[in-house]
């Protein structure tokens, strides 16, 4: 990953095929994604050194073998887990990890708020399907642990080409324009600034006018 | 049209809409602390910009800080280098700072309402979800990511999706020995630890109307713990009694001005909310988690559920959760041996909260067995708690006052609890390892904890007060 890149601008996405890492579990959290001890640094490289750190290795440092990231069975840019993903704290480190990491897509029936924001402003796309869906999916890699999915976010479908089993999934047009042209909510805030300062003058809580 | 109060606030702050997308929205205050906002003044530097609004920033040093000898340079390198990063970004940006040692300082949901910075009818931001704590004062107040930070920093507002909305309405009294702390460890067991993912919560009915401004901002706290974005109550006497004189609420004629205007701040009689829930608050008791989630709480005399519980059809992962806690189902959780507790955070670390956990220790001694950390959610509570002498009930009773900081809430710091340790805590997550690698939470009231300390177990408040 060009390091740089991820603090400039976002990586664009567009279509992605894959093999799938699966993370079963409901509600995994941020303190799961990235413990707290890991938020030391201040800048936003390396985090994917520590992703589920404490599910990942042991007491010892050594790597818990039948947790999925350490199976060999399982590689990919997609990350699939259990419903709620990403709830608790609001740290964008959960999502730096992740992509860090090298995962681009993460599939979930439910997504925390926050953590569903904070991976669209770093170019991880949440892709939330039905639970039928997701358990489909996890049956399929579980049989078939190299198989590939396809992420097409032009036309919002998430596929299994073996299988002809796809789905539609919803994502904001405005990010959805954000994410395949790589331009984020800070440039098109940055473009804003002259509205902003006409909408202070009658703001209550401003506390200067300038 | 009648609108919700979320509304209210929520149009009041529109700067523009975009077709299909997400609002432009100003945010009046915005909160840093050292861990979540280096990247984010990188980010700045980076592309040579300035903070649009110095003023409406405010930083202090809180979640990776030291809970004693604050005066000496902090031993831990990293967090010595946040801290000294966040002390550099601010001066060079023009940001206001309460750092370690000045009076000010303490955990940031917990100095914005005691300074009087948290005003009603405001917008509110933090790289920390538990912002949703100033939502007790009637603003839309909630947790945002570190390229949020960025956002607000250079441009004073967010892009953001409006939420639907949902009133959590909770009737009747509380009863003797239970706390706002039980009321939402309560809710969020009922309707499950994503049961208000996409909401903005009100809280309104009797129970939250009798509640202390203290007390409501723990209930606003723990929305998130439930899913929503934020949680708020309409601000009434109780907000501006508490406001009133604080160090920046407003002052003569303008308190007046403002008064007039905060009373607007309510639901209207016929607003429409996307989902209502009534609670009644006879129904509570004294709350207990057994789980790795905040909603897998249980009244304190109750038994561990079974596995096949659903919550709200919500299938978590119930059996890695009770053998990571080493708790079995069909027990009772009332008189196991738990050897620390920890009375602090921005859920349970503020005055009333020291006063409740004086009440039970006054004139009682410490069980042996007992580690005990009681950390002051700030450098004022501390100061108050020594005025009011609490600092020497505790010591009378074997219990030491530390420093202010997040502490062992998330134990970045020293604060640790050891692995496989139960530990009896005031904070808001019960989470895997939250208070260190191996730890095991059980989250509970400030009364509880007090009550647990000194029996050496846990134990049911009611039967001591
Ligand atoms: S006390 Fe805990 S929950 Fe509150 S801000 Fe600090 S770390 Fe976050």
């Amino acid at each position: 990953m060009d390091k740089h890149y991820l603090a400039e601008r976002m990586e664009k996405f567009d279509k992605l095929i894959s093999s799938v890492v699966p993370l079963a579990g409901e509600n995994i959290d941020t303190d799961q994604i990235i413990p707290a001890r890991f938020l030391k640094a201040t800048t936003r490289e390396g985090f994917g050194e520590n992703l589920f750190r404490d599910w990942r290795y042991d007491d010892k440092g050594e790597k818990v073998k039948d947790f999925p990231l350490n199976n060999k069975k399982y590689t990919g840019k997609i990350l699939l887990a259990g419903k709620n993903f990403g709830c608790g704290s609001s740290r964008e480190h959960a999502a730096w990890a992740i992509f860090d990491y090298g995962f681009r897509v993460v599939v979930s029936s439910y997504f925390a708020d926050i953590f569903k924001n904070n991976a669209l402003n770093n170019g991880l796309l949440p892709v939330q399907v039905s639970e039928t869906f997701s358990e489909t999916l996890f049956r399929s890699i579980e049989d078939k642990p190299g198989m590939e999915v396809e992420v097409d976010l032009k036309a919002q479908l998430i596929k299994l080409p073996g299988m002809s089993i796809s789905e539609p999934f919803e994502i904001n047009p405005f990010k959805k324009h954000c994410l395949l042209t790589g331009k984020d909510d800070f440039e098109f805030l940055l473009d804003h600034l002259e509205s902003i300062r006409e909408f202070e003058k009658n703001s209550i809580y401003t506390l200067e006018t300038y | 049209m009648d609108k919700t109060l979320f509304d209210k606030v929520w149009e009041q702050h529109v700067v523009c809409e975009i077709n299909d997308g997400p609002s432009v929205l100003y945010i009046d205050r915005h909160f840093i602390h050292e861990v979540t906002s280096p990247q984010a003044f990188t980010g700045l530097n980076e592309k040579g910009l300035q903070v649009f609004r110095p003023k409406q920033t405010i930083a202090t040093a809180d979640h990776n800080v030291p809970t004693y000898d604050q005066h000496l340079p902090i031993k831990n390198a990293l967090s010595r280098k946040q801290v000294s990063v966040l002390t550099e970004n601010c001066k060079t940006y023009g940001i206001e700072l309460y750092g370690l040692g000045h009076p000010y300082q303490g955990i940031v949901h917990v100095i914005g309402p005691e300074l009087g910075i948290t005003q009603p009818g405001m917008t509110i931001v933090c790289g920390d979800s538990h912002t949703s704590t100033h939502g007790a004062f009637g603003n839309i107040a909630f947790g945002i990511g570190t390229s949020e930070v960025q956002h607000v920093l250079a441009t004073q507002t967010l892009l953001q999706f409006k939420p639907k909305t949902m009133r959590i309405n909770v009737e009747g009294d509380l009863q003797n020995g239970v706390m706002a702390k039980d009321l939402i460890l309560y809710i969020i067991s009922k309707i499950g630890m994503g049961g208000a993912t996409g909401y903005f919560v009100e809280y309104s009915g009797q129970a939250i109307r009798n509640l202390s401004m203290e007390s409501r901002m723990t209930v606003c706290n723990m929305s998130i713990e439930m899913g929503a974005r934020g949680g708020m109550i309409a601000p009434d006497e109780v907000t501006f009694e508490y406001l009133k004189n604080r160090e920046f609420a407003p002052r003569g004629k303008a308190w007046g001005k403002m008064i007039s205007y905060w009373n607007t701040l309510h639901t209207d009689v016929d607003a429409v909310f996307d989902r209502k829930l009534t609670f009644h608050a006879e129904d509570i008791a004294p709350m207990i988690t057994f789980g790795t989630n905040p909603g897998m709480g249980m009244c304190i005399d109750e038994m561990v559920p079974s596995p096949e519980h659903k919550l709200n059809g919500e299938t978590y992962s119930f059996d890695k959760s009770i053998s990571y806690m080493n708790i079995d189902s069909g027990t009772m959780l009332l008189g196991k041996k738990v050897n620390y507790v920890f009375i602090g955070s921005c859920t349970n670390g503020r005055i009333e909260d020291l006063r409740q956990v004086a009440r039970v220790v006054k004139g009682r001694k410490k069980a042996p067995n007992i580690t005990a950390l009681i950390v002051p959610g700030s450098r004022q509570v501390e100061a108050m708690a020594r005025k009011e002498g609490i600092d020497k009930i505790l010591e009378a009773a074997g219990f030491e006052l530390r420093q202010p900081g997040c502490s062992a809430c998330l134990a970045m710091n020293e604060d640790k609890i050891p692995k496989g340790e139960y530990c009896v805590s005031t904070s808001n997550r019960n989470f895997e390892g939250r208070q260190g690698p191996g730890s095991r939470t059980l989250l509970a009231s400030p009364l509880t904890a007090a009550a647990t300390a000194i029996k050496g177990y846990i134990a049911d408040v009611r039967e001591i007060i």
